[in-house]
């Protein structure tokens, strides 16, 4: 049994159209110890399932889900007392603005401690004690003065660190990063992607991350889903993916990465992400998409086995040639 | 790889044209049954100050000695000839709410015009110019600011001796700074934004990137501000043709009847409480009215 | 935070300049001799009027007069008044402490209502209780303050008999005033129903004065929190597992309190401007009323001078506030 089991989680919000579905039908199973990247571009629902996950989203979601379990509890039916005993002690997440996620009003020691204390019921001076010691795991220097520290007198590096030492406070089993990096420097970002490596391994936990950075993916995650408009259009492993991907959609986004460029112009991938009021019918990338037919404009594609991987598309890519596809049997007629 | 014929189905959907800014504005607008609520008051007063003549039973002035401190016609001693009652010189309380309705929307036309013009005015100059101009203008705001605000209303109006107009003055120079602040914060703002260095760049001259340029994009909080600076001119008339200073008397102010009523406050309620509910209605209207224009023309808060 | 201060202060400066100017032009603008409004008489014979001016000074350039002016006033020479030829320093003062009572207790009534009631609005956003909320606090500041005070008494005192419609208390009570707030006195004075009476005088103006400081304050209080419960922070706190009353009365309200406490302080200049009405209507014996009376009685260098202290005042209080929101905001505080 997985550490965490989504089947078919959906995410709609009322808006001025009517429902607008963030998150449609996603499924995913994190082991123990495993190491997931959700990747997409903004609005593909990457962060709002995850929150969706963690309870976090605000009371006009509508979370639907046949299959929402972690460490074998069952998410959905929980009280909302149950749901926050394992929130922010054995399923944790870090975000992406260090800064703003931090109360400007309280210590960082405060913030740290009251994480400790909430959960675990110990004295302040314990609590301390291990806030020390957890500011020094993640790598802050003089970690007692910083106790004191405010987060608008410390950097975006620092900050996400302290972000990162509460979310391990309580040795979690499961740690949601949505776009840690994001938001910091590059120099920095290789420092932070590194901590939680680190602490990945020695801790034993599972990671999801989160993130719209190829680079970062292919550094970290050992599984990958990429997701498109609130679907998964993609999953395999890393290896797999960079080297030989499926989903059209996939296929483009490893195109228009500098490092694989090939010509001085940069390829893009014509159109826009579908918004609420757009929705294309069938496949919801087909009118992006180089290999589409009329079949993909009837018929949604499911997300199902591909040749090395979940895929969402009628006709996958190996070596970049769709299967099955009219084009290919014309030419091979 | 051959493209060819395939993607001629390819159905570029076409996203649906997003409404217009004033279908968009309506619609957020419409949602707000308060605000709507507060515009369909305020048309009914603008119509029954505009056909206050027709409308009203009788003349605000003409006294009937016979009905001195008549109560509403629902009270022992009431006749529907003086639907609401009479007071103390026998003036049908109902005729002078109709026709005080006028100066009710008078006064608030009159300020907001006023304090609008120049506080706007002076904004944009401050903002513009920066330096000793905008020292010396914002702080002849901060004076106006730091003193109470009916506080300078009664001493200017002590100045130039009461009556309305000089009311109407005072308190449009008491609102000046709301509007000043707004403006020159907004053009401060929008200065350094790259649409108006582009026109800059142009050669647009002063006068026109003030104009042209800027202002129209420091309207909304301008528009707000002017809807609740009217339901507050509204009020402070009011309370200053309480005090005596303002609308003198027998005008059918309904602050200056108010202060009429006074004395009577014990025996003659209805003498009290409806020109002072017309006031309350009036003020709330537009005051409904300017949180809904806030909310709709907020950008924050515009969802999906 | 000094600098923050010494901000302020050099803002204070200025408009202080400023607000003694209008006043100093204040006599001399209205129409009509000076001298005479000064001296509160009509048609002094030349030879009076030319010592008079002297005296005054009004023969010097005007520049000189301002100078001199200011230089009185800030040794505490604020003038005589015209009606009673005492200072109007002194008069003010005695007359102070009964407006502060005023405001001090209907500012409390505000806060002490409005503050949870916008907490609880914020926190449940869309309720029945926040769209009551917000319709009673909008019609709170809707309605004009006067006839509210009317319609009060017409209840209180009238139908239901329960409050007086004038005075601070009874007439038939007499102590010497302490302090100088009738509460506190009256407690001191020992006499028996003293204090009750007190309480009965001051109950109707205090919620009359405080009704739209109430609405204000439970508004602004709401919007704080809305604001603050969208914030990145209250995520997390939430995303640490914290119980919910922790994340709003902790996280959350710690952030809202910052603006909402300037609102509160900047109440005090609203409440002078209701105080000249609710004193006037009630025949409450402070400032406000007094100001009024000055007015009708062309006591001009009372109304002069207080124009300038309750200007004064009140830019204290704002610069107090300020001070206040500094200390209180740690980005301000440690910046």
């Amino acid at each position: 049994m997985a550490l965490l089991e989504i089947r078919d989680l959906t995410v709609a919000f009322p808006t001025l159209h009517g429902m607008f579905k963030a998150v449609d039908g996603v499924s995913l199973d994190v082991d123990q110890g495993e190491i997931v990247a959700i990747v997409g571009e903004s609005g593909s629902g990457k962060s709002v399932s995850m929150l969706g996950v963690m309870g976090l989203l605000p009371w006009t979601a509508r979370v639907t889900a046949e299959r929402m379990t972690f460490a074998g509890k069952d998410l959905r039916n929980l009280s909302r007392t149950e749901r926050r005993t394992i929130r922010g002690k054995d399923m944790a997440m870090i975000f992406q603005e260090p800064t703003t996620s931090l109360n400007p009003c309280f210590t960082v020691g405060f913030q740290i401690t009251e994480a400790i204390r909430v959960h675990e019921g110990i004295g302040a001076r314990e609590a301390r004690r291990r806030a020390v010691e957890l500011l020094d795991k993640v790598g802050i220097p003089a970690p007692e003065q910083r106790l004191k520290a405010f987060p608008h007198q410390m950097s975006g590096g620092m900050n996400q660190r302290v972000m990162i030492a509460i979310a391990i406070s309580c040795n979690p089993r499961l740690l949601i990063a949505d776009e840690p990096t994001t938001a910091l420097d590059v120099t920095i970002q290789a420092q932070i992607l590194d901590l939680l490596l680190e602490l990945q391994r020695e801790r034993g936990m599972a990671l999801i991350l989160i993130t719209h950075d190829m680079g970062v993916v292919a550094e970290t995650a050992e599984r990958v889903v990429v997701q498109y408009a609130g679907q998964q259009a993609e999953m395999q492993d890393v290896r797999g993916l960079f080297d030989d991907p499926m989903h059209p959609y996939t296929e483009a986004l490893l195109a228009a990465l500098p490092e694989r460029a090939t010509e001085r112009r940069l390829p893009t991938i014509k159109g826009v992400v579908p918004g609420a009021g757009d929705r294309p019918p069938g496949c919801l990338f087909h009118p992006r998409c180089r290999n589409a037919t009329d079949h993909c404009v009837k018929v949604e594609p499911p997300f199902d086995r591909g040749p090395r991987g979940l895929v969402r598309c009628h006709y996958p890519l190996t070596d970049g040639v769709p299967a099955d596809h009219p084009r290919t049997q014309e030419s091979a007629a | 790889m051959a493209r060819a014929e395939l993607r001629a189905d390819a159905v570029t959907l076409e996203a649906k044209a997003p409404p217009g800014p004033l279908a968009e504005f309506w619609a957020y607008f419409s949602e707000n049954r308060g605000a709507v609520g507060g515009l369909v008051v305020i048309c009914i007063i603008v119509l029954a100050s505009i056909l206050a003549d027709v409308i009203a039973p009788h003349a605000p002035f003409a006294q009937y000695r016979d009905h001195l401190l008549q109560p509403p016609f629902w009270q022992a001693g009431g006749t529907l000839e003086f639907p609401l009652g009479t007071d103390a010189v026998g003036r049908d309380i109902f005729s002078r709410i109709i026709h005080g309705s006028r100066f009710s929307l008078i006064i608030g036309l009159i300020v907001v015009t006023l304090s609008l013009s120049i506080g706007v005015g002076l904004g944009l100059v401050a903002g513009f110019f920066r330096g000793w101009t905008e020292t010396m203008i914002m702080r002849l705001m901060d004076v106006i600011l730091a003193m109470p605000s009916l506080l300078l209303a009664i001493v200017i109006v002590a100045i130039l001796g009461p009556g309305l107009e000089n009311a109407m003055i005072a308190v449009a120079i008491v609102y000046l700074p709301h509007y000043t602040r707004l403006t020159r914060g907004s053009v401060i703002n929008e200065r350094s934004k790259d649409y108006v260095v582009a026109s800059r760049v142009a050669g647009a001259g002063t006068l026109r990137l003030m104009f042209a340029t800027i202002l129209p994009n420091c309207m909304a909080p301008l528009i707000v501000q002017a809807t609740l600076g009217f339901s507050n001119a509204i009020l402070d008339a009011a309370a200053l043709g309480f005090l005596g200073l303002g609308a003198q008397p027998p005008t059918p102010e309904w602050g200056t009847m108010l202060a009429d009523a006074r004395e009577f406050v014990l025996r003659a309620w209805w003498v009290v409480t409806f020109p002072g509910l017309a006031i309350l209605i009036t003020v709330l209207a537009f005051n409904l009215m300017g949180d809904g224009l806030r909310d709709a023309l907020d950008p924050k808060m515009k969802r999906s | 935070m000094l600098r923050f201060i010494a901000g302020r202060l050099a803002v204070l400066i200025p408009t202080f300049i400023g607000v003694t100017l209008i006043a100093f032009l204040l006599i001399r603008l209205v129409p009509g001799d000076p001298i005479e409004l000064l001296v509160g008489e009509r048609g002094i014979d030349p030879e009076r009027h030319a010592m008079l001016m002297e005296q005054f000074g009004y023969d010097r350039p005007l520049v000189i007069q301002y100078l001199s002016f200011l230089g009185q006033l800030l040794q505490g020479d604020l003038g005589r008044s015209i009606v009673t030829r005492r200072p109007v320093l002194e008069e003010f003062m005695n007359l102070f402490p009964a407006t502060v009572e005023l405001s001090l207790f209907a500012l409390f009534l505000a806060t002490v209502i409005g503050l949870p009631a916008g907490i609880l609005a914020g926190v449940n956003r869309g309720s029945t209780f926040d769209h009551t909320l917000m319709g009673i606090s909008l019609t709170g500041y809707s309605m004009p303050i006067f006839w509210w005070a009317l319609l009060l008494i017409i209840l209180f005192s009238g139908v239901l008999q329960w409050t007086p419609v004038s005075g601070r208390i009874d007439v038939l009570y007499f102590f010497p005033a302490v302090t100088g707030f009738m509460l506190i006195d009256s407690l001191l004075s020992g006499q028996d129903g003293a204090f009750t009476s007190a309480v009965r005088h001051l109950i109707l103006p205090a919620i009359v004065l405080g009704t739209i400081p109430l609405a204000v304050i439970a508004r602004q209080t709401r919007s704080a929190m809305l604001e603050v419960l969208n914030e990145d922070y209250v995520r997390t706190a939430r995303a640490k597992g914290l119980p919910p009353s922790r994340v709003i009365g902790l996280h959350a309200l710690r952030n809202a309190l910052i603006p909402v406490i300037t609102v509160i302080g900047l109440q005090v200049g609203l409440l002078f401007s209701g105080a000249i009405l609710t004193e006037t209507i009630f025949s409450w014996p402070g400032i406000g009323k007094w100001l009024i009376d000055s007015i009708a009685r062309r006591d001009y260098p009372s109304v002069q001078g207080g124009v300038i202290l309750i200007a004064t005042m009140v830019m204290i209080v704002n610069l107090l506030v300020d001070v206040m929101y500094g200390l209180i905001n740690p980005r301000i505080r440690k910046a």
